[in-house]
């Protein structure tokens, strides 16, 4: 029987990253144009995979700069997702805010605005549970398992906070339900997913530029390599925590109200469902790596929307775990992840 | 004031708690004692109620359920050989079958992750927990999908009237409870137990010190589940109705993981004091008023002890105390001078 490091051998070991992203490339351009496949559902599931990614993107920094998994990322996006619904159907409405239908899309302008101040909200929220959790465990020293234990706790904790306030059932943002654009060969797609897309290309550009040209960007990469190095190069690494937290949470919320915008509703448990996805997407990517989670979240988010061709809908979480088990059978760093 | 009501209410309670404590020490040998960190309780859980369910359940009248073709007729077909007696050996089959199918479920999964990093375990069992869920919620032909399975047959349902069950089974739970108990106490006291928390305390001091570390984890990994397996069981033959809605992650993990850390994680009279004392605080806190009563404060609840006990209180109520290996201590009260 062939043991899983012979079977791992199957991998050519000089294949670089480089080559298992163009293998990926061509193998999904075969399917694409192939009538196996529909086009739609890839198009569709790169929309999927691009909030998977955002939420993936913040997950991956803090596993790679705390050093921990961080279960309460699902939860993040529930309550970003959340208070855009207190400010869109609450706060604003007061204020005279109101709105839907903007363009070609089903949201309104206020969602521009509330889509901000959800991340702000995030980031503080995340950093104060750092200062208030995490921080205090870390300073006692304990063993990551048991800080992804707390962030377990924190989960719960939030979608708990979730439910106090807004209840088990489903919500939405105030919207106007628009056509689909049709294009050729079968493919749909609902207006909102280009402001899926696009805001996901902003984002992701502004934290390239972010982590490369700032001083504090370096200096994240620098704590991600190595934090005692970083330490002794005069880094304030509690500030990098800090930053790190805040960008996080920040993306989470993003994905969140981006998920809530693209599903047309609201659940509490709608982030906690997300988690193995997100996750997912972090080992596909090779712990630690931003630009990692994002193609991991896009190949999950285009292999779990294929999968619904074949499968019940509700597999896809499943298909998520699955990509997820042969990534650590065959290549457990990930796609991009430095060797050990 | 009705005493028979509440002495009614109160065995329903112990039974439900007893059989929580049993996921509980499940959770211990993984979190307490070998440091795995399984946030997927729900799937043996899952696995192991409908195992027992499927072993026993007689099948589905087929007018009534057209999806569902599989109605683990094993018990009907064997009719005869199992019953000694008035005791039907079936509920041992059942449980012993739940551990058996939870403890291969654990072995693959143990298999993939338990050389990697820890919190791999985590994630992967988070996985194979929603997995198997999606199985029974899609799959009708084998557990009827969200319509659930009901009927569950009774073990000795013959001997009292229906009314007293209720009594034979708490009988029942608390055996079971007692032996699992015993097993894991004398297991954890072995070097075998010494070996797991080595590992959790320093995996390579321990590696260094000639254990095989992945052994051992994946050893810890199938028991733990095994006796979740069993937990599950209980549970079928408890409720005896079993739908995929009834194993979300609230009240089939989230509250096992409270009930070890309010106890004390690495020991097992913790885990039991913390089933009854969690168990206890959940269902009376529903008779609080106002907002204090909803369900979705009691989750916020479940998060905040976990995280308080975590900060204020690491050991829990109990913690973990000194093990000391008995020709160890038999050494030291035989000669209390040294």
């Amino acid at each position: 029987m062939a043991t899983l490091k012979q079977v791992a051998r199957w991998v050519p070991s000089h294949w670089g990253a480089g080559h298992l992203v163009l293998a990926g490339f061509l193998a999904l351009l075969v399917l694409a144009v192939s009538p196996v496949i529909k086009l739609d559902l890839v198009v569709n599931g790169l929309f999927l995979g691009a909030i998977i990614g955002l939420g993936a993107i913040g997950l991956s920094l803090v596993y790679g700069i705390l050093k921990f998994a961080h279960i309460g990322h699902g939860d993040f996006m529930t309550l970003g997702a959340y208070f855009a619904l207190f400010l869109l159907s609450d706060l604003f409405p007061r204020i005279g805010l109101t709105g839907a239908g903007l363009g070609p899309f089903t949201f309104g302008y206020p969602l521009l605005l509330a889509l901000p101040l959800a991340m702000l909200a995030m980031a503080v929220v995340a950093i104060a549970l750092d200062l208030g959790i995490y921080r205090r465990l870390r300073r006692r020293g304990v063993n990551p398992v048991v800080l992804a234990m707390a962030s377990l706790g924190v989960a719960i904790a939030l979608r708990g906070v979730v439910q106090i306030f807004w209840g088990g059932g489903t919500e939405q943002y105030p919207r106007v339900s628009k056509l689909f654009y049709r294009l050729p060969m079968d493919v749909r797609i609902p207006p909102d997913n280009l402001f899926v897309g696009g805001l996901t290309v902003v984002l992701v550009v502004a934290l390239y530029l972010f982590l490369t040209r700032s001083k504090m960007g370096k200096a994240m990469r620098a704590t991600s390599d190595n934090p005692d190095l970083a330490r002794v190069s005069g880094i304030n690494t509690e500030h990098i925590l800090w930053w790190t937290w805040a960008i996080g949470g920040a993306l989470a919320a993003t994905a969140g109200v981006l998920l809530a915008v693209s599903q047309a509703q609201l659940v509490p448990i709608m982030g906690w469902r997300l988690l193995i996805p997100l996750f997912a997407a972090v080992i596909l990517g090779g712990i630690g790596n931003p630009f990692g989670a994002l193609v991991g979240g896009l190949i999950i988010g285009v292999t779990s929307e294929i999968s619904t061709q074949w499968l019940n809908p509700s597999y896809k979480p499943a298909m998520a775990f699955l990509v997820m088990i042969i990534m650590l059978l065959f290549r457990p760093r990930g796609l991009f992840g430095a060797k050990d | 004031m009705d005493i028979i009501g509440n002495l009614d209410y109160n065995i329903a309670f112990v039974v439900v708690a007893a059989i929580y404590a049993v996921f509980a020490l499940g959770l211990n040998v993984h979190w307490g004692y070998a440091g795995l960190f399984n946030i997927g309780i729900a799937g043996f859980f899952a696995l192991g109620a409908y195992t027992s369910a499927l072993l026993t359940k007689a099948s589905a009248d087929p007018r009534l359920f057209e999806d569902f073709k599989f109605g683990g007729n094993l018990a009907a077909s064997f009719e005869g050989i199992p019953v000694v007696g008035s005791l039907d050996l079936w509920f041992v089959v059942a449980l012993l079958g739940a551990a058996a199918v939870c403890a291969v479920v654990a072995l693959g999964i143990g298999f993939l992750t338990l050389r990697l990093r820890g919190d791999y375990l985590a994630i992967a069992t988070l996985g194979i927990a929603e997995s198997i869920r999606l199985v029974f919620l899609n799959e009708k032909w084998l557990a009827n999908g969200s319509k659930g399975l009901y009927n569950i047959p009774r073990f000795l349902g013959d001997v009292v009237a229906p009314r007293n069950y209720d009594y034979l089974f708490l009988v029942v739970v608390l055996v079971v409870l007692a032996i699992l108990y015993l097993a894991v106490e004398r297991i954890t006291k072995s070097p075998w137990g010494r070996v797991l928390r080595a590992i959790r305390e320093d995996e390579t001091t321990a590696a260094a010190s000639g254990k095989n570390v992945f052994k051992f984890k994946l050893q810890a990994f199938i028991l733990g589940a095994a006796i979740m397996g069993i937990g599950g069981a209980l549970f079928a033959y408890n409720v005896r109705f079993l739908s995929p809605l009834t194993f979300d992650p609230l009240l089939a993990t989230f509250i096992i993981w409270a009930m070890l850390m309010v106890g004390g994680s690495g020991n097992n009279k913790g885990a039991i004091l913390g089933a009854f004392i969690v168990w206890g605080v959940w269902t009376r806190t529903q008779f609080l008023p106002r907002f204090l009563g909803e369900p979705e404060f009691r989750l916020f609840l479940i998060g905040f002890i976990i995280v308080a006990v975590m900060l204020l209180r690491p050991g829990g109520i109990l913690g973990e105390g000194r093990k000391v290996s008995r020709p160890a201590w038999q050494q030291k009260t035989a000669s209390p001078e040294t």
